[in-house]
């Protein structure tokens, strides 16, 4: 992950000053503050089109019943758990696909897959869907009508619609009621020079977080060298996330 | 006779009878229960109704969508005087132009109650993405308004009049292209195995002109029936003849869609689900959406022997609109609840419904919210009907369609003028007779 970044080492320093500000301030004066904690990026530093944030899924190592991605995403993104399957948001999800002329099944983790040409994006009427400059899709709570267009034109149905008003929210993760949210590839965590919670906490390392745009990055090489696909790749999305042994 | 002027006397409701109060008070509790439908889904947030993350358009969708689409179909009466020059429904074109406003508007009021953050309405305006159709809609429904409402005015304006003619032709087109873009909410959708087809613009433009008139034969039937003002057999005979033939096109576009789904292999999977999958659906779509929305109008609107038989006319428009909203309904709700293709060729499942039919069963909020935007419509109409000459005082044959009973034309337009007085206000208009 480390050598994906971009970033200087100078930047991630102050970056990591500032975080620790904010968590000493947070510590000192709770209640009080108004630094959020965990914005590493500085804030005059924009995500930058030289990098292109991917993921590299190998459905290969993902263990039959191992959910602990799923329950990583909840926890780093303060999800509730109302035991209401079909209004539970749900940033990733574990799908298992079985190819019904050989019986031959598989497991493996959907999430958004952070298109380079997001549907959602297309038809969001407000703009509040958007695509950072480094891929990452995202959605601007303050912009979302809650229309819900997006997740109409998903064709990963990775969105969920915040059904009812949370509670214990994560501060990098604000959830408003009424408004779509889905898998932020845990920007938060990738602007402060570390990998999305999924991936952090996958224990056979199936999944493999960086930067598809430098050459060098450990993703990109793995990418070269193991042939990849996409779902659907078909309708021309180009996501970001790809698969081994799909 | 050809080179004589008709008179057409408009004359407002007597807005003095309790049965125009009565309408009043009876659409405005349904337009009051609409909005505490759509509080009640925002206090609590979306769980409580049928919406979920895998069917994330309802039942408001449907009302809001079938209102819309009906709204550019009321207009066509008008369109059909002014853009192609039948003068007979010319005295009818008021009433068209207000009933397609009143329809819009209460499609929009369902829809926008819906919204996650309808508060922020606002955004739509000041963050407009080209690339969406809904922000297209949002300019195509502002400019529906704008012009339809300019159109009416150049008709009940004589200071306006020039403009009647561009005006008449700005609206045939504009309504074109909204239904388009309804229509197109779903034809661009490539995610989903039930849309992703360019035959839903022409398909909701068929339902349009189908919703549309049928409701406007029972506005025009209530309107006139509750009056007592005359109303001849001429053009309502040929009001559901043309109904008659919008239903067949719309069954025509219907037949087109499916049997296209049912050629590509991509698609078959959807079609066999929804035609004889044996789901609720499936009822819908053949019992309610094909048998009652288009068999049973289509002998009730195209008998020979029904001509002008207003019982025959009253079901038919009926059984238009309870087809349509099953097909809308099937369109709308069967389009998401059928499992999207993530993986084509293969089974798949997870804990979040993959694979398999999405939940989905209309909640009391979402059916009210709904029955709030029809609400707001006819509230709207009413007060409109009230408030300015809308309604031609006779629709008499005599009237307006002077070639087939002339002797009677004298004595009903000086029956209409002398009658102008009291409560109501009227006002003539010289209508070119054929």
């Amino acid at each position: 992950m480390s050598d994906d970044r971009t970033n200087s080492e100078t930047t991630r320093r102050d970056l990591l000053k500032v975080g620790a500000a904010a968590v000493a301030a947070g510590t000192l004066a709770p209640g009080i503050t108004l630094i959020a904690p965990a914005q590493a990026r500085a804030p005059h530093e924009a995500a930058s089109p030289k990098q292109r944030w991917g993921l590299l899924i190998d459905a290969t190592k993902c263990v039959e019943g191992c959910t602990k991605c799923v329950t990583a995403c909840n926890e780093e993104m303060g999800l509730p758990d109302h035991d209401r399957a079909a209004t539970d948001p749900q940033y990733i999800r574990i799908v298992t696909v079985r190819d019904p002329e050989t019986s031959h099944s598989k497991q493996l983790p959907v999430m958004c897959q952070h298109c380079e040409n997001p549907p959602c994006v297309d038809v969001c009427p407000t703009t509040a869907s958007f695509k950072r400059a480094d891929g990452i899709v995202l959605v601007d709570r303050h912009r979302c009508i809650g229309c819900r267009y997006c997740m109409m034109a998903c064709p990963y149905k990775a969105r969920s619609f915040a059904h009812e008003v949370s509670t214990d929210q994560k501060p990098h993760n604000p959830r408003g009621k009424g408004c779509v949210e889905s898998c932020t590839l845990c920007a938060h965590r990738v602007d402060a020079g570390r990998d999305p919670a999924c991936v952090e906490i996958c224990p056979t390392g199936a999944m493999l977080f960086g930067d598809l745009n430098d050459p060098d990055s450990a993703i990109s090489r793995k990418v070269k060298e193991v042939s990849t696909a996409t779902i659907r790749g078909d309708l021309g999305t180009k996501p970001g996330v790809r698969y081994v042994g799909l | 006779m050809a080179a004589d002027k008709i008179r057409i006397v408009y004359r407002t409701l007597d807005t003095k009878a309790s049965g125009y109060w009565g309408l009043l008070a009876a659409f405005g509790l349904m337009a009051l229960i609409g909005a505490g439908a759509a509080y009640t889904m925002e206090h609590a947030g979306h769980w409580i109704t049928g919406m979920n993350n895998h069917v994330v358009w309802g039942t408001p969708h449907v009302f809001a969508v079938f209102l819309i689409v009906a709204a550019s179909g009321a207009l066509n009466v008008a369109s059909v005087s002014s853009v192609f020059g039948r003068d007979m429904y010319k005295p009818l074109a008021r009433l068209s132009g207000l009933l397609a406003l009143c329809l819009l508007a209460g499609g929009l009021a369902a829809l926008l109650l819906d919204l996650g953050r309808p508060d922020r309405l606002l955004v739509t305006m000041t963050n407009i993405n080209p690339t969406s159709i809904f922000s297209w809609n949002v300019i195509l429904y502002s400019g529906f308004f704008a012009i339809v409402a300019f159109y009416l005015w150049s008709m009940m304006d004589r200071k306006v009049g020039r403009f009647y003619k561009p005006a008449a032709m700005s609206a045939f087109i504009w309504r074109l292209i909204l239904t388009t873009g309804t229509g197109s909410i779903f034809g661009f959708l490539v995610a989903r195995e039930a849309y992703d087809a360019a035959v839903m613009a022409p398909l909701f433009i068929a339902m349009s002109l189908a919703f549309g008139k049928a409701i406007f034969m029972l506005v025009m039937l209530a309107a006139y029936t509750w009056t007592n003002r005359p109303l001849g057999t001429v053009v309502l005979t040929r009001l559901q003849r043309l109904t008659g033939i919008m239903v067949a096109a719309t069954a025509y576009f219907l037949t087109i869609q499916h049997i296209t789904g049912i050629y590509a292999a991509e698609h078959r999977a959807y079609e066999a689900w929804l035609l004889t999958g044996g789901t609720i659906y499936t009822s819908l779509f053949w019992l309610v959406g094909v048998g009652i929305g288009i068999v049973v109008p289509l002998v009730l609107l195209l008998h020979p022997q029904l001509g002008g038989n207003r019982v025959a006319i009253v079901a038919a428009s009926i059984a238009v609109l309870v087809g349509g909203l099953a097909h809308i309904y099937v369109i709308i709700i069967g389009g998401q609840a059928f499992p999207m293709v993530l993986f084509p060729g293969m089974e798949v499942s997870s804990a979040v419904f993959d694979g398999v039919v999405a939940p989905y069963a209309p909640s009391l909020p979402e059916v009210l919210l709904g029955i709030g935007g029809i609400g707001v419509a006819l509230l709207l109409l009413t007060v409109a009907l009230g408030a300015l000459r809308f309604l031609p005082e006779s629709l008499a044959d005599a009237v307006v369609a002077p070639n087939h009973v002339p002797a009677a034309i004298d004595t009903s337009l000086e029956d209409g003028l002398e009658d102008g007085t009291g409560d109501t206000s009227s006002d003539a208009v010289a209508t070119p007779a054929e």
